[in-house]
């Protein structure tokens, strides 16, 4: 039995190998299919939902389904697009995204997402506005969980590459937030080198970098330059900024 | 029971911010007193609140759309002391000036040509249908254009360093995160020569209209005060850094060569329960005589020069206007509003020619401290920014004294003054009287907002009370 096969997204054929999620085959293939929880380097979980694609007619998360031979697969039909828009859209609402005010705005993969799925305004669902407070207490590292999409790269990065579990899911349904293992940053052995401490680890501004906030200038960062697609997320380009 | 009468004016015009006027009368209907009320409020010294010392200058210049980069930049002056700068690298320094020109530019344009002019070239009574820019505009294309294009030419210094028009973030605690570019400075060169004689034009204009109203510009809202700005150190117009220089009425000074970091031993702060704008004063001389003028008429009055020749060379003529003692007059603000901006665009040419610009050398660090208080002149003024930063590096004090406070008793006696000439003895606001006060109110500040640290727009209101505290007469101008 041959080790790939075909399969199609969006009409177009894909060659895919066996054991491959649908999100690893398009990639190959040059196809992007939007996502915010999965990177480079890590372990899928499936989680932020936004890589919703149809494979038979299932709604399936293409980084976590293995492909199915011959599969027809929907990405970019305007049924999935309007999944994706509301899952940002939720993302928006159940947070406190400032983007005018965030150091991170312009190399936001959130901000770059309601972007490319045209959110221009996100009025459909209430504001919850939560009060969370800023963890500022390690020296180098800050932890502003009011912009956190619970993604979870912080965490399987301190687990599985940097070996600390410095970071941890807390709390259930809508009060789940990530939580540090210690009674704040400070108490915990984490470090600028750390691969969660990354900037291509969190897409958003809820873990930066003490004092380097809006060193990019606007029009040189990451997303002013063009929007957010397939092989946009080199860990070293953005660790420049 | 006095007959109670709202009389409703729509839309507010060229006042953004919530504005409310009381008119007391005594029993012979005439003003016994006026107060300009601010009745908004906006909470920016609370909610930057354990904020990081490094987001400051982009959130707090939030407070405006008119004038965000003077926030920017005097939270920026603060942040340096935060991070230990004591001297930007010139880099730094020239492109933050460039940045502040062009705003105290585009700023000053827009307060005289599209907000206030209406009232100059129609008449303070005139139809309120054609008093506003597009009025300007239609009854006068080439010089509504030539404000126009002022003002974008300001935006676009603006742009080219803080990385956008409005709300930018060009300064950061330290230096700043670009230089000018080549192309950026040579698209900016191509049409500076035009905007300096339009800018001469706009000086010729306000002074014109001083000296061919003088009894009206002599007694609008002119009284005596002290003056106050930041001047360099030698007495030239400096606008974005200096030392605190303050005169009395008639020139003499009341203090001079100080440090503006020791601000607090020189002002305080009155508050008043009728608004939620406080009240500035000079310690020495107390609450009651201790309130002064800021912003553009106070810098021509407390300069000693100005390093450019064709703003200095206005400033002589605008000082030999009042006979070289302090002017007092507030139609004035406007004729030094546009010294300002000759001065300005100068200033850009000059910078624009400057090799520094395109250095890389932005940034510096230094040993980190507690206290930050970066003061600037803003357009309407000078504006203090102080700030405490623990040792999270997240704000744990903030206190700002923006440049229409520092006004707001100059304010309040600039409307009373109105007031009184004009509505005593009359028992019917109309629409020209109201427009009167707003006018008194403009030439100090078109916008409220940011002195009250508010949010959205509230109607301006002009109350008229009898002697008995019964309201006789409400005009209201609906927000927008």
């Amino acid at each position: 039995m041959s080790d790939s096969f075909k399969f199609e997204i969006d009409g177009v054929e894909v060659l895919a190998r066996r054991g491959q999620s649908i999100m690893q085959a398009a990639d190959e293939a040059g196809i992007y299919i939007p996502r915010l929880c999965d990177v480079e380097g890590l372990e899928p979980q499936g989680s932020c939902r936004v890589c919703v694609v149809k494979q038979n007619g299932r709604v399936v998360s293409a980084c976590t389904q293995p492909v199915i031979e011959g599969s027809i697969v929907e990405n970019e039909s305007e049924e999935i697009l309007g999944y994706r828009r509301d899952l940002v859209r939720m993302l928006y609402h159940e947070g406190n995204h400032l983007c005018p005010i965030c150091e991170a705005s312009g190399r936001c993969e959130l901000q770059a997402m309601g972007y490319r799925l045209g959110i221009t305004q996100a009025t459909k669902y209430p504001y919850l506005q939560p009060v969370r407070p800023v963890d500022a207490s390690h020296p180098d590292i800050v932890l502003d969980t009011n912009r956190c999409i619970l993604c979870g790269r912080c965490i399987r990065a301190s687990r599985d590459i940097d070996k600390k579990h410095v970071f941890e899911y807390v709390g259930r349904g809508i009060r789940k937030r990530v939580g540090v293992n210690g009674y704040n940053l400070a108490d915990t052995d984490i470090a600028l080198s750390d691969r969660a401490i990354d900037l291509a680890t969190c897409p958003v501004g809820c873990i930066i970098q003490k004092g380097r906030g809006f060193f990019a200038p606007i029009g040189e960062r990451q997303f002013d330059k063009r929007p957010i697609t397939l092989g946009i997320l080199p860990v070293k380009e953005r660790s420049e900024q | 029971m006095a007959k109670t009468r709202v009389i409703e004016i729509d839309p507010l015009t060229r006042v953004e911010g919530h504005g409310k006027v009381t008119i007391h009368l005594d029993d012979h209907n005439n003003v016994d007193e006026a107060r300009l009320h601010i009745v908004e409020f906006r909470g920016f010294e609370r909610f930057i609140l354990g904020r990081l010392y490094w987001e400051v200058p982009v959130i707090v210049q939030r407070l405006c759309g008119i004038c965000p980069v003077s926030h920017h930049l005097a939270a920026a002056k603060a942040m340096d002391q935060i991070v230990g700068v004591e001297r930007l690298t010139p880099t730094a320094e020239k492109i933050r000036r460039l940045m502040h020109y062009g705003q105290i530019m585009q700023s000053n344009v827009l307060h005289f040509f599209h907000l206030c002019s209406p009232d100059l070239l129609f008449g303070f009574e005139s139809e309120v249908a054609k008093r506003n820019i597009f009025g300007v505009i239609q009854a006068y294309p080439d010089l509504a254009v030539k404000g126009i294009k002022l003002r974008k030419f300001g935006q676009e210094i603006i742009r080219a360093t803080a990385g956008k028009k409005i709300h930018g973030t060009g300064a950061i605690p330290g230096g700043v995160n670009k230089n000018l570019s080549l192309a950026e400075r040579d698209h900016l060169l191509k049409d500076v020569g035009q905007m300096i004689g339009w800018a001469k034009e706009a000086v010729a204009l306000a002074k014109g209209y001083c000296i061919d109203h003088l009894p009206l510009v002599q007694s609008f809202a002119a009284f005596n005060s002290s003056h106050m700005s930041l001047v360099r150190e030698d007495g030239a117009l400096d606008l974005y850094h200096g030392v605190l220089r303050a005169i009395d009425a008639s020139g003499n000074p009341i203090f001079d060569q100080v440090d503006y970091r020791r601000f607090n031993d020189y002002l305080m702060e009155e508050v008043r329960s009728w608004s939620y704008m406080k009240f500035p004063f000079i310690k020495r001389r107390g609450n009651l005589d201790g309130w002064y003028r800021v912003g553009p008429l106070s810098r021509m009055n407390t300069a000693g020069f100005i390093d450019t020749p064709s703003a200095d060379a206005a400033h002589q003529e605008f000082r030999e206007f009042s006979g070289g003692r302090p002017n007092q007059m507030s139609l004035a603000y406007h004729w030094a509003r546009m010294i300002e901006v000759l001065h300005c665009v100068e200033k850009i040419r000059e910078l624009l020619h400057d090799p520094d610009l395109q250095g890389d050398d932005l940034l510096l660090r230094g040993e980190r401290r507690e206290e930050g208080i970066g003061v600037i002149e803003a357009p309407r003024g000078t504006l203090f920014h102080h700030y405490r930063v623990d040792h999270n590096d997240q704000v744990s004090f903030c206190n700002l004294i923006v440049s229409t406070t520092n006004n707001n008793e100059a304010m309040n006696r600039a409307v009373t003054q109105v007031a009184k000439n004009h509505l005593s003895g009359q028992k019917i606001i109309s629409e020209g009287m109201l427009n009167q006060i707003e006018v008194a109110v403009r030439a100090y500040d078109p916008c409220l907002s940011c002195a009250t640290h508010a949010l959205g727009q509230m109607p301006l209101q002009v109350e008229l009370y009898g002697a008995g505290g019964d309201l006789l007469e409400r005009r209201v101008r609906e927000g927008g």
